[in-house]
């Protein structure tokens, strides 16, 4: 990468547009509200703010690269296309009945969410593909052709096709496609073993459902986006963010766009395995707090770690299962209705709870004045002592204490006899520790022990709670990178050009077959090389092939990464070594006795990562002075402390910033407890170790 | 350290001590071997202090296990004796009566040391793979019929694993590494718990658990009783016929409430049958304090207080408090419906809050698949064992219509069929909802399923049949009609029993029709949105008669 390109990052979120423009080694962003209607009118308007700022024009640009939640808010919000569905007879209602439980155990008023495609728009065929892809009852092209008639006339605008066992053979798919299209060659159809080959028919399913319900939607607003782009004189190449945190193109966004959901965390997660490669950390927890949510994902060896399904759109308190699977590569994040809109209330037993609903943006937290009555986490951070009143958001937001104590008083303190203190601690301490739980849960689900990790925290309320949490999990080192509020856009500039196929073939080790696996392999392989050379035709690439493994009986597969010697090998023992050290890794022994199989393999083809360039981390060398002070409360010594108010614009490379303190920006402060020490770095980041003592044990006791 | 802040903190451990059994449970799902656990989250974690009394347990898991397992470290305790409790000791059982309810349920309690010092216990329940004997089913006609007891023993001492107990279980389980396997994995659950008690117990500088057990124990049972004391006070009574083995069963029960709690005995229920549908009295608890806390507390996490205020007795040889030596293998197919039976009686005192009777029981089907054993017809070479979950339509709910396919009261889901078929021979040729099979009323209760299944060419395949609701179908309250009976046939109307071991030759199809759930209030007052919506989608057939 060359130090003239001039490289744009945009990230749509629900509520604000991030544009990030480099240059010559300068980076340059704006955050405009989102414009949900038409979301280019942001984005133009944001490139149009970067390039006044580093005095370009609009053809100095050299490449934009794209990530955005409208794919995600098109689910969410049911505003998809006419869809329909084409599924194997008998099975019209897969996508209804999902996994036949219930999310929540005890509530008897429980709604499940609906079927994406409701029962009326899904058609059946009679057909058949048996589990080895076998063909049990052949597909007669009469009877799809009366359904394409159907079709026509009730004038869908786009068609899903899941079959079952088309991840095994395509070929049923392919026939009803091919009709589909003869007939309409306009018309938009997505097939689900293109979408998603995995086996587990009601992901797969709902996968291609969701693509096909997004897809002409997003179609038109890519194709908008560009021609906006070249009449605005930007006629440079623009690229897509996709889930699994790498690039592709505007024309595979536009047939997958299912793979367009979550870019924007991806992005984040991009950004924070960035730092991470910067300061040579190979265990990196990033931690994305926002408003609504936070988000948080394990980085190991500079690489986020991903996962082949996720859920979007949860209905019910974030929980698992409440929402819709999607069968797709994907950084695997955990998602807490944790933020600083979050608001707390008392439950039955007289405990405080938090989120997961949130005071939004509107009418936000008490203390932003615009009518919000209830507590949120943000009044109860202004009580702590952890915002400034007067510069919250650049001083653009006027905080009132006064409103924040009301809210928190009423709504919590006088419930549970609690002072005003004790009650926006309590609020403080609620969401930490449930975001602390989930992060430990979800780490235990990784094999992973967070004692040796380090936490890169961004977004704009991770830094006030960033520290907290740090304490809770055991967590000695904490990086708070700067532009943390544009965190994902500048992600976005850090990703290579990559895709990954994934394919359920099964084979059990006892009957390994090399022909067929090297087969597998190489066809994934191709079929990832052509989506990175649709955007790159020069680089090297670098390929990273998976088997998804697991002991005969059980029903989760865990990725096992294979070099090429191991599926070049003429036998099974290596992928068998290979499972078995991943397997003791996660659960810490093997079981004796029992057959292996694969469920699916994945080939991941990128091209390389830009060498990072590493940073020698400074130790202090001097004291910040400040004269000013405030008081900042302290959770472990459960008390207001004299905090040393720092601005974080006049810290140089080596200066330290002793807990308690608050080191202040534009956009965030970073609360450094009083058992942290903050240490500025020569690339703006700050680094906060922890010190030698650990007074929590004998504070609570 | 003021009140304040130290109720703060208190609060803090207890939402930890979930996050720790609920670790402890991720980790035994992670493991396990057991379709019905892994797949079907059919499985129980909990950590108890050294009383014996659960602190919290996990989230994840199924009703059936709540209040079993939470009465069983109490046996442990006294059964090996508190001057035999070591560091490093597991003990386990799988004894129906001690335990969970069938010796297909393994429960393992782990002594938790800090310190050098015993500051409480960690148990899990897992159902696993195979018992021996005659294999999962109704056939049995006494509990030594259906496979090894293991009673209260040490499966560890001082860490080291007793080998004989493992040699007894390899030569008397089929599918002997599973179940092995399965054994470890519930106690490597317990020692990850373990793992984050110490972590957090560090933390938070604690040398026991009882401060954080009386607070725990103070909230729950005070909110508990509070919601209790809302209640209407007096008595109410329901009773319901449910299919059985070969002749139908009456299920009763009489609700007294009082300020104290709920007491629900079921006297008058029909006495227990050679069969192994029976329930014993542990899981007669579980079901019955679930469906009452779904009514009265759902909010409040299990433990031992909360849980407390809930008591239950039954005639001693009833079939929901069966005694030794009865067969009790697939109790559920009995016990899910005691919470229908305990909310229809509720439903006397408190109007509009509780739903309509579903199809309750879940359709588990036992599938042996073999090869042909026809001399003249075409022969595969596949056997497999295959256990498949499935589940009816639920009650309509005052407000809300009953949800379609879904497991209630047990907390089971399904399986992909795409998986399935990968373990054997079989095609599962339709899994699709039953249309009309609801419950008419003001709300409709969930449809039921239809299910078709036939052995791959070459083979053939014996079945267990677990089902239920097919002479008594679910019942509509205030006026909404009842859920449509289920069925279980050849395609060819061959009608085949409820219970029990039954033969699916090679070409044929076994055909399911799964219960609909009661529909809740009039049918002439559904409104007509949502008839026409249930027509569009096909969920009705035509138009639905008016009352």
């Amino acid at each position: 990468m060359n130090d003239t390109a001039v490289r744009v990052g945009v990230d749509i979120g629900g509520t604000f547009t991030d544009v990030v423009l480099e240059y010559g080694g300068e980076a340059f962003s704006a955050k405009v509200l989102t414009t949900p209607t038409a979301p280019e009118d942001a984005i133009l308007d944001g490139i149009g703010q970067v390039l006044a700022k580093a005095s370009l024009s609009a053809k100095d640009i050299s490449v934009i690269i794209h990530g955005t939640t409208l794919a995600t808010n098109a689910l969410i919000e049911r505003r998809g296309a006419n869809t329909a569905l084409i599924t194997t007879q008998g099975f019209r209602d897969v996508i209804e009945m999902r996994s036949e439980s219930r999310f929540e155990q005890y509530d008897l008023n429980l709604v499940l969410p609906k079927p994406l495609i409701s029962r009326a728009h899904r058609h059946t065929l009679a057909e058949r593909i048996g589990a080895n892809g076998q063909v049990l009852k052949s597909l007669d092209p009469a009877e799809v052709e009366a359904l394409a008639e159907q079709i026509e006339q009730r004038g869908y605008d786009s068609v899903a096709v899941g079959l079952i066992h088309s991840y095994m053979n395509p070929r049923h798919e392919e026939l009803v496609r091919g009709i589909l299209l003869a007939r309409m060659p306009e018309l938009s159809v997505s097939i689900s073993s293109e979408v998603s080959p995995q086996m587990r028919e009601f992901e797969r399913f709902n996968t291609v459902c969701a693509n096909a319900y997004v897809k002409p939607l997003m179609k038109s607003y890519l194709d908008r986006l560009v021609s906006r782009l070249n009449d605005m004189g930007a006629n440079c190449p623009v690229f897509m963010m996709h889930s699994g945190g790498g690039i592709i193109s505007l024309e595979s966004a536009s047939e997958f766009p299912v793979r367009l959901v979550e870019s924007g965390p991806a992005g984040g997660a991009i950004f924070a395995a960035h730092i991470a490669a910067r300061y040579g950390i190979d265990a990196a927890l990033s931690f994305d707090m926002g408003g609504t949510t936070a988000k948080i994902c394990l980085i190991k060896d500079q690489t986020p770690k991903t996962s082949t399904t996720f859920e979007v759109a949860r209905t019910y308190r974030f929980k698992k299962g409440s929402g819709m699977p999607i069968s797709i590569p994907v950084i695997e994040m955990v998602e807490i209705g944790a933020g600083g809109g979050s608001l707390a209330h008392i439950d039955s037993l007289q405990q405080i709870r938090v989120g997961p609903e949130s005071a939004g943006s509107q009418p936000g937290p008490a203390c932003y004045q615009q009518g919000g009555e209830r507590p949120a986490v943000t009044d109860a951070d202004l009580l702590l002592g952890r915002l400034d009143p007067d510069n919250f958001a650049g001083g653009s937001i006027k905080l009132s204490s006064e409103r924040s104590a009301s809210a928190v008083e009423q709504h919590v303190g006088t419930a549970l006899g609690l002072d005003q203190t004790t009650a926006a601690f309590g609020i403080s301490e609620v969401v930490d520790e449930n975001m602390a739980n989930a992060t430990r849960v979800h780490a235990v689900e990784n094999g992973e022990d967070l004692s040796g990790f380090t936490m890169i925290a961004f977004g704009g309320a991770a830094p006030l709670h960033a520290g907290r949490l740090c304490e809770k999990l055991g967590i000695e080192r904490l990086l708070v990178p700067p532009g943390a509020g544009v965190g994902s856009a500048i992600g976005f500039l850090r990703a290579a050009f990559s895709f990954e196929a994934t394919r359920s073939t099964y084979m059990r080790l006892s009957a390994y077959d090399p022909g067929a696996v090297q087969n597998v392999l190489k066809e994934l392989a191709q079929e990832a090389e052509a989506f990175v050379r649709s955007c790159d035709t020069t680089s090297p690439l670098t390929y990273e092939c998976k088997a998804y493994m697991r002991f005969v009986g059980q029903g989760w597969e865990i990725p096992v990464v294979l070099s090429e010697a191991d599926y070049e090998a003429s036998d099974r023992s290596a992928i068998m070594a290979r499972f078995e050290t991943a397997y003791r890794a996660l659960f810490g022994r093997t079981v004796e006795g029992l057959d292996i199989e694969v469920t699916s393999w994945s080939a991941r083809v990128s091209t390389p990562v830009p060498p990072v360039a590493q940073i020698e981390t400074v130790s202090a060398d001097n004291e910040a002075v400040s004269d000013v002070k405030r008081p900042i409360y302290d959770p472990i010594g459960q008390k207001f402390d004299e905090a040393a108010v720092v601005e974080r614009t006049a810290l140089n490379a080596g200066v330290a910033v002793a807990g308690p303190a608050v080191i202040v920006e534009s956009e965030t402060s970073i609360i450094v407890p009083a058992s942290f020490e903050a240490v500025m770095q020569p690339d703006g980041c700050l680094l906060l170790g922890r010190l030698e003592s650990n007074p929590q044990t004998e504070a609570l006791s | 350290m003021n009140s304040g802040t130290q109720s703060v903190s208190n609060q803090v451990m207890w939402n930890r001590l979930i996050s720790v059994v609920e670790e402890q449970a991720q980790a035994l799902i992670r493991t396990a071997f057991s379709t019905s656990v892994r797949e079907a989250g059919d499985l129980s974690a909990g950590v108890f202090d050294v009383a014996g009394a659960m602190m919290a347990q996990a989230v994840t898991g199924t009703p059936g296990h709540v209040n079993a397992m939470a009465e069983a470290v109490g046996h442990f305790i006294r059964e090996i004796g508190e001057d035999q409790i070591f560091e490093g000791d597991v003990y386990i059982t799988n004894d129906p009566w001690k335990g969970t309810g069938h010796l297909h349920d393994i429960t393992m309690v782990s002594p938790s040391f800090y310190r050098g010092k015993l500051v409480g216990y960690f148990a899990s329940t897992a159902h696993v793979v195979d018992v021996g004997g005659r294999g999962f089913g109704a056939d049995g006609r006494e509990v030594y019929e259906e496979g090894l007891l293991i009673p209260i023993m040490k499966f560890a001492l001082r860490g080291e694993v007793n080998r004989d107990l493992i040699k007894i279980v390899r030569n008397n389980v089929r599918e002997a590494d599973q179940v092995v396997g399965d054994l470890y994995s519930l106690a490597t659950c317990n020692e990850t718990g373990h793992k984050r008690l110490v972590d957090m117990m560090d933390e938070f500088g604690l040398d026991n658990l009882e401060a954080l057990a009386d607070f725990i124990f103070d909230h729950s049972r005070r909110a508990t009783l509070a919601l209790v004391a809302a209640l209407p006070q007096g008595t109410c009574e329901n009773e319901m016929t449910v299919d059985g083995y070969d002749e139908s069963i009456r299920l009763a029960v009489k609700l007294d409430i009082s300020e104290t709690g709920i007491l629900a005995d079921f006297d008058g229920t029909s006495p227990a049958i050679a069969r192994g549908i029976n329930v014993p009295l542990v899981y007669t608890k579980a079901y019955a304090g679930y469906g009452l806390k779904c009514a009265v507390a759902p909010e409040i996490p299990n433990n031992a207080a909360s849980l407390a205020p809930f008591t239950v007795k039954a005639p001693v040889g009833c079939i929901l408090n069966a005694v030794h030596p009865a067969p009790v293998s697939v109790r559920h197919v009995t016990g899910h419906f005691i919470p229908d039976l305990v909310m229809g009686a509720l439903h006397k005192l408190l109007p509009d809050r509780l739903p309509a009777e579903g199809a309750s029981a879940l359709w588990n089907i036992h599938i042996s698949a073999r090869p042909n054993s026809d001399p003249d017809g075409p022969k595969g070479d596949q056997k497999a064992e295959i256990l498949m979950f499935n589940s009816g339509g639920s009650g309509a709910r005052p407000g809300l219509d009953g949800l379609s396919a879904t497991a209630f009261p047990s907390g089971v889901h399904t399986m992909p069929i795409e998986a399935t078929e990968h373990v054997g021979p079989i095609v599962i040729w339709r899994k699709e909802l039953r249309p009309g099979s609801g419950g008419a009323g003001k709300y409709r209760g969930g449809l039921g399923q239809v299910i078709e299944i036939s052995a791959t060419p070459g083979h053939e395949f014996d079945f267990s049949a677990m089902f239920d609701r097919v002479a008594n179908p679910a019942r509509g309250r205030e006026g909404g009609g009842n859920g449509a009976a289920g069925s279980v046939k050849l395609e060819d109307g061959t009608v085949l029993k409820t219970k029990g071991r039954q033969f699916v030759p090679a070409g044929r199809k076994l055909v399911l029709e799964l219960p609909g759930g009661g529909g809740y209030g009039a049918v002439s007052e559904r409104d007509a949105k949502s008839r026409q919506y249930d027509l569009e989608n096909g969920y009705v057939f035509g138009a639905q008669p008016e009352e």
